[in-house]
């Protein structure tokens, strides 16, 4: 919605830009972390939308998610409406093969994983929601012998163009993160546009102009913005809160992050053990480190 | 990975015409006296073997109607580059065989054409070599070795065929000159093949479900992938054989491409009678077949892709 207008404003005028950004900033934030202004300016780590390496080509702007694994439920709401709009739009449907059979499979853009972590009975339920991360050095790109596989300039998102895709599938064997699909039925690669289709669609509703699968999320776990903005509410999110990118090791530089679990007083109270877990989350995190500097080698 | 029949063939194939087509060119530029008809129908066979693997990798597309596409990228992708140098090799080999068919000048048939087939050939197996060489998280593959394997097989069992051709025909000079080259060729494939297995078994995987998703837990386990069942990521990155068809794979291939082979060139290489016995290279020619299969499919569903970590739980 305004996120939306932000993002355009703040390409325009930085002053301008920035003072809108603020304020949305402030009043997007939760309750319990109160993303404190002076914190990120002065920010003992550096902002991670920012500190990216310097070889490798690095755009203005960059449109990714941001996932908070703290609220997720496993609803699978942003795989269903992800299906439902991708399904729908001018690309053409992505396929459904034996859907009402014993063994459906089909074409999707983002799936929800459950994982489960610690021993009992210090266990946690994860609900690990993953679509194409929109890599800043996306690997899948420059494998493709075609050029139907390629990221856009202007926004920094990853995208294939379907009349141009031979599949191969050299480019879903390029992605470690197993993002990219190959439907069946029409033969082409297909992964998450970010919904390219609806952000910049100005028939719609400004609310409306950002993912399907972010406008479906009943808990606000996905955050949508421009992660090369300081003052967007993604790049408050990662810097506040620790997001991290996945296999960092790999140094494809993933735009989407991850906000880590953290310890609430509501969970501590009711495990058994509450000072244990919290001596385990203090030794661990939950599952952010600066690992990611040592990868990049 | 999950083996694509079809890259198997296009690989082995293909490779296999490389090695047969430097084993001649080896021979001509020696000035080895081939019959020139000998010469032109081996260069035939190369072509033809060619052809069918260009045909085996289109059958690898989704949308092979569009394949000319391909070889749009060939500044950044291996493939693209691959793309452009098969068809290349496919056009130096051809034009070889015409000047050996209608006796050309010596300078082309014998010195220029066998030079070029040798450079495009070398040129080829580094492009499939790479394909699969640079995809860095797949560290069974991101190797020198690779690119090892990929040549010295080629060299391999294009120089057994070509010896089985030369014993068929009674070219007893050409095989004299090439076995022994065949030989050393399988025995340096099969001991660098080993040595790649031998690394790819004590590769500790860089990636792990913690840094997979970032959840620090030491222990952690899936217990969904999100879908009731199967997707095109189960489908494409599992090899699905037991561990134990795996294994004799493996076994498989190791001696039928290199061990039985090289005792089948050993027995060759101790019989001097004249003219050569085409038995034992007509043998290491009918295993080399099924093992060349057996080791391509190795290498790919032995290289554990890192997706696979997020797909290890169907429910």
């Amino acid at each position: 919605m305004i996120r939306w207008l932000k993002d355009l404003l703040a390409s325009h005028a930085v002053a301008d830009g920035a003072a809108v950004a603020h304020d949305i900033g402030a009043a997007v934030a939760e309750p319990p972390v109160r993303p404190t202004t002076t914190r990120g300016v002065t920010g003992v780590e550096p902002p991670a939308a920012v500190s990216v390496g310097a070889a490798a080509e690095t755009l203005a702007r960059q449109l990714a998610l941001v996932i908070d694994l703290n609220v997720c439920v496993g609803c699978h709401a942003c795989v269903t409406s992800c299906k439902e709009w991708n399904t729908a739009g001018s690309a053409g449907p992505l396929c459904d093969e034996n859907a009402y059979g014993a063994n459906p499979t089909g074409t999707f853009f983002n799936r929800v994983q459950t994982y489960e972590a610690g021993v009992f009975p210090l266990t946690e339920t994860i609900h690990f929601p993953k679509s194409c991360l929109h890599c800043e050095d996306p690997p899948c790109v420059p494998v493709c012998p075609t050029g139907a596989s390629y990221k856009r300039k202007s926004d920094g998102i990853v995208l294939v163009d379907y009349d141009k895709c031979i599949g191969c599938k050299y480019c879903a064997w390029a992605c470690p993160y197993g993002a990219r699909e190959l439907d069946e039925e029409r033969q082409v690669m297909t992964k998450c546009t970010l919904c390219v289709d609806r952000i910049y669609d100005e028939q719609m509703a400004p609310a409306d102009r950002q993912p399907a699968c972010v406008k479906a999320c009943p808990t606000g776990a996905r955050l949508f913005g421009d992660v090369k903005d300081p003052l967007s509410e993604v790049s408050i999110a990662i810097r506040e809160r620790g997001g991290y990118a996945l296999m960092p090791e790999w140094g494809t530089r993933p735009a989407n992050q991850y906000l880590p679990r953290r310890p609430t007083s509501a969970v501590g109270a009711t495990t058994p053990l509450p000072s244990a877990r919290d001596e385990a989350f203090a030794a661990h995190g939950s599952g952010h480190g600066d690992t990611d500097g040592t990868g990049f080698a | 990975m999950n083996p694509a029949f079809s890259v198997i063939v296009f690989t082995t194939l293909a490779g296999a015409a490389q090695g047969l087509v430097v084993a001649l060119a080896l021979a001509t530029l020696a000035g080895l006296s081939i019959s020139a008809s000998f010469l032109a129908g081996a260069l035939a066979l190369a072509l033809v073997m060619l052809v069918g693997a260009l045909g085996a990798s289109f059958l690898h597309l989704g949308r092979p109607e569009r394949a000319w596409r391909a070889a749009m990228m060939w500044r950044t992708s291996w493939l693209s580059r691959e793309v452009i140098v098969l068809p290349a090799f496919i056009g130096a080999v051809g034009l070889w065989w015409l000047v050996v068919r209608f006796d050309a000048p010596a300078v082309w048939r014998a010195l220029l054409l066998p030079l070029g087939c040798i450079a495009i050939a070398a040129l080829l197996w580094y492009c499939t070599a790479m394909i699969y060489a640079c995809l860095r998280f797949i560290e069974e593959w991101a190797h020198p070795l690779t690119i090892l394997n990929y040549t010295l097989i080629g060299i391999a069992s294009g120089s057994v065929l070509c010896c089985a051709l030369a014993a068929l025909a009674g070219e007893a000079v050409l095989l004299r000159a090439i076995a022994p080259w065949a030989f050393a060729a399988t025995v340096l494939a099969g001991a660098t093949r080993v040595l790649a297995l031998r690394r790819n078994a004590a590769l500790k995987p860089r990636s792990t479900l913690q840094s997979a998703t970032g959840i620090a837990a030491p222990r952690l386990v899936q217990t969904s992938m999100g879908m009731s069942a199967g997707s095109f990521n189960t489908r494409e990155f599992f090899h699905r054989a037991s561990p134990r068809v795996y294994r004799q794979i493996r076994a498989a291939a190791l001696m039928l491409l290199f061990v039985l082979p090289a005792f089948c060139m050993l027995w060759a290489l101790s019989m001097s009678s004249e003219p050569a016995a085409a038995a034992p290279w007509l043998l290491a020619l009918l295993l080399q077949v099924p093992g060349l299969l057996a080791d391509r499919w190795f290498f790919f569903a032995q290289a554990r892709h890192p997706q696979n970590l997020y797909y290890q739980v169907v429910s």
